[in-house]
């Protein structure tokens, strides 16, 4: 019987049924606590005991999630997603770069590395237009620069923020949207649910920790084929690909690499833990 | 089973909680997370608050 381990610091709602979920298959996923690990990276003996066959890396700490996974890589254990993918995933820019490399249809985005640049920058864009930092989630200091003055007051802000990755200014051209986006969950090459993401009553954006509220879409042909293309762009695995309305069609801002599905969850008939863990199982089997 | 938060001392209600899941104090609000001690008894610890890399 093949072993899956979940890897987490925090065990929120979608942890919990991919537990339940392994259990109705008879598999067991043994949770591993992040916070709670040491691990030598020089030597490569192998921690298939402990971690069993495949990893499910599910830390809402990216970077501890990043770092684990290449740790657990190196050491011979198959990770969900792998590390190639969650470092793409994990950065805007680098996201950006291969959807649009790609031939994906994804908003034009400038990047610059002062705040005089990003200006700059700015302006080429046209007002509005929204600067996101390359990391974190759940919307955090996404802001809309609305005219060269918020855009100023914006930047300094930015340039008094300790983390240097809030010196590279990811600027994207405001896309007009129905207050809505649509997020599709992945798993492997298949799409298994797709819901519109509605922004909250006191919010623009619509992450659904920010309190958006959840719809089931129904995806045309051409953006299925879409949406899976910019699965399979950042290496594929199990991806929540969020992507925005204009009126020519679609465009994919982003992919994320340790998906939320709570939402999708609510509006959707599919067994969507169920699905995880079937890849998962896959995985193993090859 | 009660627990108390290790927070402000108030005493917290478990019941059917799976290791790291997090519940929070009726009285003070924090956040705790529940964990396994060595001896296979469950605890309540203050849990990480939310860091800059948070998200999907």
């Amino acid at each position: 019987m093949p072993t899956l381990s979940l890897l987490y610091d925090r065990i929120r709602t979608e942890e919990k049924v991919l537990i339940n979920a392994a259990e109705k298959k008879g598999v067991f996923l043994k949770p591993i606590d992040a916070k709670e690990l040491h691990l030598t990276i020089t030597d490569f003996s192998s921690e298939r005991e402990l971690f069993g066959d495949v990893a499910l890396e599910r830390c809402v700490s990216h970077f501890r999630g990043l770092h684990l996974t290449a740790a657990l890589e190196n050491k011979g254990i198959t990770v969900i997603n792998p590390y190639s993918v969650s470092s793409i995933c994990g950065n805007k820019m680098l996201t950006s770069i291969v959807l649009a490399k790609s031939g994906i249809p994804t908003p034009k985005t400038v990047v610059a590395f002062t705040k005089e640049e990003a200006m700059k920058a700015a302006e080429e864009l046209g007002f509005p237009s929204v600067i996101k930092p390359v990391f974190g989630s759940w919307g955090r200091l996404i802001a809309p620069l609305k005219d060269r003055e918020t855009a100023q007051a914006i930047l300094e802000h930015r340039e008094e923020m300790g983390n240097p990755l809030y010196q590279i200014y990811y600027i994207q051209e405001m896309i007009k949207r129905p207050p809505r986006d649509i997020r599709t969950v992945v798993v492997g090459e298949e799409i298994v649910a797709s819901i519109y993401r509605y922004s909250g009553p006191e919010d623009w954006r619509t992450n659904i920790a920010r309190g958006g509220r959840a719809e089931a879409c129904k995806l045309s042909e051409e953006n299925v084929e879409i949406i899976l293309k910019a699965a399979k762009a950042v290496g594929g695995g199990v991806l929540g690909v969020d992507a925005m309305e204009k009126e020519e069609g679609i465009v994919i801002h982003e992919v994320n690499s340790t998906v939320e599905f709570k939402g999708a969850m609510s509006v959707s008939e599919v067994d969507i833990p169920g699905k995880i863990i079937e890849y998962a199982l896959n995985l193993v089997k090859r | 089973m009660k627990l108390k938060c290790p927070e402000c001392d108030g005493d917290i209600e478990v019941k059917e909680v799976i290791e790291g899941e997090i519940l929070s104090c009726n009285d003070c609000g924090a956040e705790l997370e529940v964990s396994k001690k060595k001896d296979g008894s469950i605890e309540l610890k203050v849990a990480e608050s939310e860091g800059e890399d948070w998200g999907e």
